[in-house]
């Protein structure tokens, strides 16, 4: 597992500065995002963003996934392997909770005029 | 397939996942468009897992076992996700436990096999990325379940507080950083990552048991941002964009909803977080000289009968008495007969943010009838009837009227600028804040007292009679 930006330099913040203007660009983009979103809404937003959160997944992933060697000790796997579950709990839990809400929410009916 | 054009795969799926995420948020922000949302994420979180797998440091003698952990997870995912809704606070708590617990091992997971390698990897930058990683997660993990516990009431809802709490607090927290800056300094103090873990852990228990269980709508908000604060941790010690983004989305989520609660009850951070709200019960009693007018279901209704306009008032009694249904039935009932009916919705009415609509909604009643408080505010004076259903701080006047009152200064829906209240309550004691309410003792409020649940019901039906006889 090469990082792409490894390369740039052994320890300097340099490096990583490409990555720090990702962070404060998505978190603008969040920030407003956030805010447009409805009140009514806010119970799914928050699950909604504990599924997305749940993107940890794929940190756990690389660290479960390399095969087991004197580099790779079988108890970081074992920590990659829990990190995946906790995690897929929160995808599945998530996802399937927001959608339950979400189909909840009904406007007026039209025959309810009269 | 080469290790480059793998590379190059890896980072397109992520491109186009993160977009996805973007988009997955945006479309929340109508109930029209919701639903596409939550396919957004599902689409992103497809891409993420599968292009994570394309990277070549994965063995394919390890999928097995990362389908079995998903597996795992997803069984546990499940029942979790068809919790009773007015469980979803715990269910929101406990499910920012299991992502802190995540990023805390991964965070420790790289810091030992970068170690093990001899620790060239162990980049200054990266030490102080994986400590934030393993900070924020193992706290946000503890303090979660501290939350869960409190909100399904394993743990007592009220403030745990003693003497010399904040400093131990402070020093607790003081000491995880003393940690986790010996490690930058120099990451082959591995002796120092034990403690780091820990006191981190610790910190988490100890941030929230002095809070109590009115103020768990901006914890559960607040430890959603720490989750996402500690996926993009993750990121910058993976270098990955993908974990950076999606966790800068949930972070900047959960600052907002945390926000918002601390503005609909008035208070800063650091007053939630350390100010033990809801202690300090020594001015109660007052209470004890002044009348209560009290009617019965039947007498309620008939007042409501003869109203335009009656707004409701749900408060977090009415779903505990399991009353929305019947709510609904009055609903029906009223709107019948022309009387137009509205529900006032106070941002921190139920245990989470915006969890008193999703109640509403699952009792059928339509969302455009769900009334923001500043918008029914001006629309008050009015309306003939408000009918206070299990709310209490929301509606107490002190909030406006009474500086020495622990709400004082919080927005409140104003109920008592109504022609008429009525409030439905099983008995004089206080709320959840325990704090004494003058809307009840009022001139033109008269007291229902019984079940939410019963009282409805008999409203409904006392209606559904009457409307025969005309």
């Amino acid at each position: 597992m090469t990082p792409f930006l490894a390369a740039a330099g052994p320890s300097g913040l340099t490096a990583y500065i490409p990555l720090i203007f990702v962070f404060i660009l998505a978190t603008f983009i969040g920030l407003d995002v956030i805010r447009n979103v409805s009140r009514l809404l806010h119970t799914p937003l928050m699950s909604l963003t504990n599924a997305i959160s749940a993107v940890v997944i794929v940190g756990a992933i690389l660290v479960a996934g390399p095969s087991v060697s004197d580099e790779h000790p079988l108890w970081i796997t074992i920590l990659g392997l829990v990190a995946i579950a906790a995690a897929s709990v929160n995808i599945v839990s998530g996802f399937l909770i927001t959608n339950r809400m979400l189909k909840m929410f009904k406007s007026r009916k039209p025959e309810e005029k009269s | 397939m080469s290790p480059e054009f793998r590379d190059a795969a890896v980072q397109v799926t992520y491109l186009v996942a993160s977009v996805l995420f973007i988009f997955s948020l945006k479309w929340m922000n109508s109930p029209q468009s919701a639903r596409r949302g939550v396919w957004a994420g599902v689409w992103a979180m497809v891409l993420g897992v599968g292009g994570t797998l394309l990277n070549p440091a994965v063995a394919v003698s390890s999928l097995p076992w990362i389908a079995l952990a998903v597996m795992v997870g997803g069984l546990i995912g499940v029942p979790l996700s068809k919790v009773p809704l007015t469980a979803v606070p715990q269910r929101t708590a406990l499910s920012h436990a299991f992502g802190g617990l995540a990023a805390g091992l991964v965070g420790t997971a790289k810091y030992y096999l970068w170690l093990h390698e001899g620790g060239a990897n162990l980049t200054t930058f990266r030490m102080f990325a994986i400590s934030a990683e393993v900070i924020l997660g193992f706290l946000t993990f503890t303090g979660s379940l501290m939350a869960a516990g409190k909100l399904q009431e394993i743990l007592p809802g009220r403030p745990i507080t003693y003497r010399g709490q904040l400093m131990i607090n402070f020093l607790t927290l003081g000491g995880a950083i003393a940690c986790a800056t010996g490690l930058i300094i120099n990451p082959q103090w591995f002796f120092l990552f034990p403690p780091l873990v820990i006191l981190s852990l610790a910190f988490g228990v100890m941030l929230i048991i002095p809070i109590g269980g009115a103020d768990m709508p901006t914890v559960i908000a607040l430890l959603n941002a720490y989750a996402g604060l500690s996926a993009v941790a993750m990121g910058f010690v993976l270098d990955n964009t993908l974990l950076i983004i999606a966790g800068a989305l949930d972070g900047s989520s959960g600052l907002i909803l945390s926000i918002i609660m601390c503005k609909a009850m008035n208070r800063s951070f650091s007053n939630v977080l350390f100010g033990a709200f809801g202690s300090a019960q020594e001015a109660a009693g007052g209470e004890a000289g002044k009348t209560v007018k009290s009617a019965s279901a039947a007498e309620a209704a008939e007042i409501m009968g003869q109203a335009d306009e009656v707004v409701i008032v749900p408060g977090y009694g009415m779903a505990v008495a399991q009353a929305q249904h019947r709510v609904r039935e009055l609903y029906d009932q009223l709107t019948k007969r022309g009387i137009k009916v509205k529900f006032a919705i106070h941002p921190v009415a139920g245990r989470m943010p915006g969890h008193m609509n999703v109640l509403l909604a699952e009792a059928d009643i339509p969302y455009d009838d769900l009334i923001e408080m500043e918008e029914i505010n001006p629309e008050m004076p009015q309306v003939d009837v408000v009918l206070v259903l299990g709310a209490n701080d929301v509606v107490n006047p002190a909030a406006k009227n009474n500086p020495k009152s622990p709400i004082h200064g919080m927005p409140i829906i104003e109920a008592d600028r109504a022609k008429t209240v009525l409030a439905v309550k099983r008995s004089m004691k206080p709320g959840f804040a325990g704090i004494d309410n003058e809307l009840y003792t009022m001139d033109k409020t008269l007291m229902v007292f019984g079940d939410a649940k019963a009282v409805v019901g008999d409203m409904a039906k006392a209606l559904a009679g009457d409307s025969g006889m005309h």
